[in-house]
């Protein structure tokens, strides 16, 4: 059909050339790069010294707010600027650029962090504040490594079983209102559940309940087996789920618009819903009940750049969020435990830390802070799934 | 003084004209330099870093990508059942919205090229490109709202007791194809103006009923036209990835991507490249039919 063939040649020839001359480029590129990324050296700070004028933040949405940002402005002189973290994945890839000097790490994210040379040990003799941070949150699996401290713990919290209270009676005190195929077909279409593959161990923490032989102790360090047996339940959750919600607005509005009526949340989530007037409940640490099988949580630890370029500011900084005040103040707004334990008598609602179980080690036991599944899990054997094992399980999940 | 300065500063211009004048191919290149170098370092380039990066590699402790050459990605892609349904999922949806978006704009166009007077035309064209004057994410998030459980859509079925689709593969369906619309029916208009209005007369004055003078005369005559509207609103849809995460909870191509980007840099890398593959065999079709002669 076409008269001339020669053109549409030598566009190929030309288009050939370039992926030639592009695989040349990227040969270059990657033999210089790969020698500069060595790091992962211990040199943590021995010695407080100057502030650097200014600070750069990695944090999740609620914990860098003005409120406790200017006073820490104010009396030190570092300026902070705050990058807001969508995901624990976002920030780990946010962290690589080596733009920041600090991140307030989920467990899903700090041994990731630890393990690419991305952070740098913290000297806990200088954060003074540290010594009264409540005694079950240091030394552990995500903040210390090889009994090394890479963090300072921020405040914790758990992952809500949230309903409308309208649709979901009598009120819900399992996760088997979304989990257990026959319990939850009667709200099929209107589970909205974490689109993230952490999610698959909210499946674990209820197997671990329901199905002992199992033998699951850790939900986030599962063999084949276990992890086939969440995976599993998490496919025939599917058929009733709503909506997989990635981001906290979209949860927002299929719940204001009566899209999904129950399912996994954040504080933040339910909050937000509450203001606006929504006939929500929830399974908050404040109303002293978790659903029976315990739940996910998160533990977050601010960490250090091993890039940092203005160190001095961010040790300021670590020992500013945990100092008493501050940490009430992001606590409260947040909706989360704190990890100061002064900081208990700091808060507007003086019975904020009991509401919030935070000097409760008993509460927390049955909270599983969400951790990076690696493949060496506990016993020095490597039979566990890896986290990509898990991002590739949630696709398929999903189908 | 001032004079001489007019003359070197014109002489000045001189010169430059003069390096120009009776060298075409100087004139060409200097004017093709900067486009070009535009097309071939930052599209192809990017294509070509892509290819490349589609055979990395991710440490799965640290996230960190591993340069070097692996097909992993590649078996992955093919061993997971998965990524096959993915696929077939968003090829079928695209194919889908293109057909409906063909069915919608053909008599659309024909009305505005052939029908319509000269002010009903203008008008006409200007309802055509007015959604494209709002942002995209306005209207799907929109669609969002009027397909909700308590939206609009329900409200106004309620009475006549039917219920709306909900969020699911019918609405990824419904909004793909209010979107992508605009783009089909504009060069089908385009082909169809082209049409000489004489060879319809001649059609019907040798006796053609008007509906053989549209399957013998004008579809043949429009349909390179409407192949080329299939090749925006097909390759829109595949390669589409918010619509699908806002009406739905099913998987394409564009979302597997989006949640492979953070942890698997490579491997998002390799599933773009199934698009590309996919928009080729497209294109080679489309070449064939006939919808780049007239470009």
């Amino acid at each position: 059909m076409r008269k001339d063939t020669h053109p549409a040649r030598t566009a190929w020839l030309v288009v050939g050339g370039l992926v030639a001359f592009m695989l040349v480029l990227a040969g270059c590129g990657s033999s210089g790069g790969s020698g500069s990324t060595g790091g992962g050296t211990s040199n943590e700070l021995q010695k407080l010294g100057k502030g650097e004028g200014q600070v750069n933040l990695i944090s999740w949405a609620g914990y860098v707010e003005p409120e406790w940002v200017k006073p820490f402005e104010a009396e030190t002189g570092c300026k902070v600027n705050n990058k807001i973290g969508g995901t624990s994945d976002e920030m780990v890839k946010l962290m690589e650029t080596g733009e920041y000097d600090g991140v307030s790490a989920s467990g899903n994210a700090s041994a990731r962090l630890v393990a690419a040379g991305l952070v740098d040990p913290v000297n806990v003799g200088l954060v003074p504040n540290y010594k009264t941070i409540f005694p079950d949150l240091k030394n552990q699996p995500y903040n210390t490594f090889e009994s090394v401290h890479y963090g300072i713990p921020h405040g914790r919290g758990a992952n809500l079983l949230m309903w409308n209270a309208d649709d979901v009676k009598p009120a819900p005190t399992s996760w088997n209102v979304t989990l257990d195929p026959q319990v939850a077909a009667k709200y099929k279409g209107k589970i909205s559940q974490y689109d993230d593959p952490m999610s698959i161990a909210e499946g674990a923490v209820y197997l671990k309940a329901h199905q002992p032989e199992l033998g699951i102790d850790n939900p986030y360090e599962l063999n084949e087996e276990q992890f086939e047996a969440a995976v599993d339940l998490m496919k025939e959750q599917r058929a009733n789920v709503g909506e997989y919600w990635g981001e906290a607005a979209k949860q927002i509005s299929a719940f204001a618009n009566g899209d999904d009526q129950v399912g996994t949340t954040w504080q933040y989530q339910y909050f937000a819903l509450k203001a606006e007037g929504e006939p929500m409940a929830a399974s908050p640490a404040s109303q002293g009940f978790l659903p029976k099988e315990g739940a996910t949580g998160w533990s977050d630890t601010w960490m250090i750049s091993s890039k940092a370029k203005h160190p001095n500011c961010m040790y300021m900084w670590m020992n500013y969020i945990v100092s008493p005040k501050a940490n009430a103040e992001v606590a409260e707004f947040f909706g989360e435990a704190p990890a100061q334990e002064k900081a208990c008598d700091e808060t507007k609602d003086k019975n904020f830390c009991t509401k919030y179980h935070a000097d409760n080690p008993a509460f927390w036991k049955r909270v599983y802070y969400w951790e990076t599944p690696v493949a060496e899990c506990g016993d020095g054997e490597d039979n566990c799934m890896d986290y990509n094992d898990w991002v590739k399980a949630w696709t398929s999940i999903k189908g | 003084m001032a004079a001489e300065a007019v003359v070197a500063k014109r002489s000045a211009g001189r010169r430059l004209a003069g390096l120009f004048y009776g060298r075409p191919r100087l004139q060409v290149g200097s004017l093709l330099t900067g486009p070009a170098a535009w097309l071939v370092v930052l599209y192809l380039g990017s294509l070509g870093v892509l290819l490349i990066t589609a055979f990395w590699t991710v440490d799965p402790l640290s996230g960190k990508v591993v340069q070097g050459f692996s097909l992993e990605n590649f078996e992955a892609l093919i061993d997971e059942p998965v990524y096959r349904e993915i696929v077939w999922r968003t090829v079928r949806t695209a194919a889908l919205v293109t057909i409906t978006d063909a069915i919608i704009a053909f008599p659309i166009a024909f009305y505005m090229a052939k029908v319509a007077s000269r002010r009903g035309k203008g008008l006409l064209v200007v309802a055509v490109l007015m959604p494209l004057w709002s942002s995209y994410l306005v209207k799907v998030l929109s669609w969002r709202t009027i397909l909700s459980e308590g939206g609009v859509l329900n409200w106004l079925l309620d009475p006549i007791g039917l219920h709306g689709p909900g969020y699911g593969m019918t609405a990824v369906w419904l909004v793909m194809s209010y979107l992508w619309l605009p783009y089909m029916i504009l060069p089908i208009y385009a082909g169809l103006e082209r049409i000489p209005n004489s060879l319809i007369s001649a059609s019907e004055d040798l006796g053609a009923p008007p509906f053989t003078t549209f399957r013998r005369v004008i579809l043949p005559l429009a349909f390179p036209a409407v192949v080329a509207g299939s090749i925006f609103t097909f390759s829109l849809t595949l390669g589409d990835y918010i619509t699908p995460k806002l009406v739905s909870n099913s998987q394409f191509i564009g979302t597997a991507i989006s949640s492979s980007i953070t942890n698997d840099l490579p491997f998002a890398a390799a599933l773009a490249l199934i698009p590309i593959v996919v928009m080729i065999a497209y294109l080679s079709v489309a070449r064939k039919l006939g919808a780049f002669d007239h470009v």
